[in-house]
């Protein structure tokens, strides 16, 4: 048995309808307990799909899964019926990407936390209730008690945010995963609702898996960063790693693309073309169209990942394995 | 919350007042003079103009309009011009009968209404999801008064289980709950349901099959919510919409019964109403129309608050 929080082993989700989507090819992926991750990619890369199949989001008829899943050492690909809804939100729970859609409109916010924790800890409403304020305030909301008593509607963008993450903490998870959860919100609230998470997690000390599009929100959260593009991992590291010291050409374009020290009328270092349609299984590498140092080699096989440390890897040909020390 | 009924039922009074006019006005727009109806053939000038000041029909309009009203105040809704009777009373006893035989329809209809179209919108595209879709489009179409009489000759010709026409035994007026009145009610009722049952049952599919691909959804599976939870999450988004839906359709139900009521000869206000038109009893028709009428915007009053009442997000002040 592993000790790791999470254990992806060759994941692949396709969708299947009119026309499949290979959405998830071949992805593995390790977390330590404790231990902040960011998913790093552009919009259609895999990177909620990989957060929904955590969950067992994926609706079961459209979606076919293969690989493991572990989680705590459980493959959570087994679990169903009662024991998957103690999973869901007990061990493993979420931040979702607009919290203004997420929360139900019509449930007290104070309701909405209770009813989680009455499910997981067995709990009376009133002492759900008590849990509901203790999170309230521990996410830092004004005057918790009277918001315990509001609607979605009547809270900010920020707000609503701060009440999702209560109540994904609520009932003390192993792991959080959170779905890009400050896109919908505004630059101000953005970073408030970044240093909160950072905080929580020192605090709660549970694992984090962070999606995001944005690089300079994944430097701010998370100790690792995995590059997703296309349904697959193509370069991993720790956050100093990958912002000093990037091998794949993808990760490099993403940098490159950063707005900061950008002269005004510059123009911006945008990554030429787009993201491959994902109809297909890839059968090389999926960034060769828009990489700068293709060559033939790298559409002819899907390229292997180089280890250039123990949790340090890369898949481009380009890379030169470092020789062992 | 009680702040907000006063201020929707304030509103409520222009409503009312503008509907009083328009009953009040039919008679006025309606052609023929309803004296002509009563007289006698061969009567002088002096006989019609003295019938006429009788009836109060020879002073101006919004004289006669102060008067119905100061009338109506006081529960006289006029006389029956053909059997001569007071209207009021004619009225109050029909509209007894219909909101029976509404209300009975909406406990059938409702329920079902509600179960079949939970179970489309949660089967969406499902086989289970066209059959109930085929069930209400076919509700909605059939022509209830034909299948009134389908049923009737089935059950009632053919099979001989249950009485095709009047509320009680014998024409009887006077209801009662018992077996002898409710066999009575039943093929009325249930032909009238057949209606509401499509029309329900297509809104709450609409509103479920929405709500469960909202994020909210799956943000309650996420935290281990069993698919009972959600399904009650569901239920109480639905709710003001499809019990707004409900509420029109029991007004409907009131007012639109009047074929069915013909067919079964249900003392109701529907059959009253079919009555007074063929008889051209106006003042009949007339107080007819506007305790329906009102009925009406008192159904859309208390659905108005009940909504309020149940959905956050109405404002309510």
């Amino acid at each position: 048995m592993t000790d790791k929080l999470v254990d992806i082993r060759n994941l692949t989700v396709r969708f299947k309808g009119g026309r499949t989507v290979h959405a998830i090819n071949d992805l593995s992926l390790s977390l330590d307990q404790g231990e902040t991750l960011s998913l790093l990619g552009e919009s259609g890369s895999g990177k909620s799909v990989t957060l929904k199949t955590l969950l067992g989001l994926l609706p079961p008829k459209r979606s076919e899964i293969e690989g493991d899943i572990l989680v705590n050492g459980t493959d959570i690909r087994t679990l169903s019926g009662k024991a998957l809804q103690r999973y869901r939100g007990g061990e493993v729970s979420m931040v979702f990407q607009d919290p203004g859609l997420a929360l139900d409109p019509v449930y007290t916010v104070g309701n909405q936390i209770a009813e989680a924790v009455m499910r997981h800890k067995g709990l009376r409403k009133e002492e759900a209730m008590d849990i509901a304020f203790d999170m309230l305030q521990r996410v830092r909301i004004p005057s918790p008690e009277r918001r315990l008593k509001n609607y979605p509607h009547e809270l900010s963008g920020g707000m609503r945010q701060r009440v999702m993450i209560a109540l994904a903490l609520a009932c003390r998870p192993r792991l959080l995963l959170a779905d890009e959860p400050t896109t919908a919100l505004d630059a101000t609230v953005q970073i408030q609702i970044l240093l909160l998470l950072r905080d929580l997690q020192r605090e709660f000390g549970m694992g984090v898996i962070f999606v995001t599009h944005d690089i300079g929100v994944a430097v701010e959260v998370s100790e690792r960063i995995a590059v997703m593009y296309a349904g697959r991992i193509v370069e991993e590291g720790t956050t100093h790693e990958i912002i000093n010291d990037p091998r794949h050409p993808y990760t490099r374009g993403l940098l490159a693309a950063n707005l900061h020290d950008v002269a005004k009328g510059e123009r911006l270092n945008a990554i030429p073309g787009a993201p491959p349609a994902l109809e297909a299984p890839p059968t090389g590498c999926s960034f060769a169209p828009r990489c700068p140092m293709a060559g033939p080699e790298c559409t002819a096989g899907v390229p292997d990942f180089v280890h250039l440390g123990p949790r340090r890897r890369v898949a481009c040909l380009r890379v030169e394995p470092v020789p062992a020390e | 919350m009680l702040s907000y009924f006063l201020r929707r039922l304030i509103l409520v009074l222009p409503v009312a007042f503008g509907v009083s006019v328009i009953c009040f006005l039919l008679v006025q727009i309606a052609p023929g003079d309803p004296l002509t109806a009563i007289m006698p053939v061969d009567a002088t000038a002096e006989e019609q103009a003295a019938m006429r000041a009788a009836y109060g029909l020879d002073k101006p309009l919004p004289v006669q309009y102060g008067i119905w009203i100061a009338n109506l105040a006081q529960g006289d809704m006029g006389r029956s011009i053909a059997t001569g009777r007071p209207v009021a009373g004619e009225v109050f006893g029909a509209v007894q009968n219909s909101l029976l035989l509404a209300i009975s329809a909406a406990v059938i209809a409702f329920p079902i209404g509600i179960f079949l179209g939970f179970l489309a919108g949660y089967f969406r595209d499902t086989l289970l999801d066209r059959a109930v879709t085929a069930i209400s489009i076919a509700g909605v179409s059939v022509p209830n008064y034909w299948l009134g009489i389908v049923l009737v000759i089935i059950f009632s010709v053919s099979l001989g289980w249950l009485p095709s026409m009047g509320a009680g035994p014998g024409g009887s007026q006077d209801w009662g709950w018992d077996w002898l009145h409710i066999r009575h009610l039943i093929l009325p009722a249930v032909t009238l349901a057949v209606v509401p049952i499509g029309i329900v049952a297509r809104t709450v599919r609409a509103l479920s099959g929405d709500i469960l691909t909202m994020d909210f959804v799956q943000a309650l599976y996420a935290k281990g919510m069993s698919r009972f939870d959600v399904l009650a999450h569901v239920a109480r988004n639905a709710a003001a919409t499809a019990l707004s839906v409900m509420g029109l359709q029991l007004g409907y139900l009131l007012g639109g019964s009047i074929l069915i009521e013909t067919v079964f000869n249900w003392p109701g206000s529907g059959f009253l109403l079919s009555n007074a038109i063929f008889q051209r009893d106006l003042p009949l028709l007339q107080g007819t129309i506007l305790v329906l009428a009102l009925f009406f915007v008192a159904m859309n009053l208390i659905v108005d608050v009940a909504q309020a009442a149940i959905d956050p997000r109405i404002k309510r002040n």
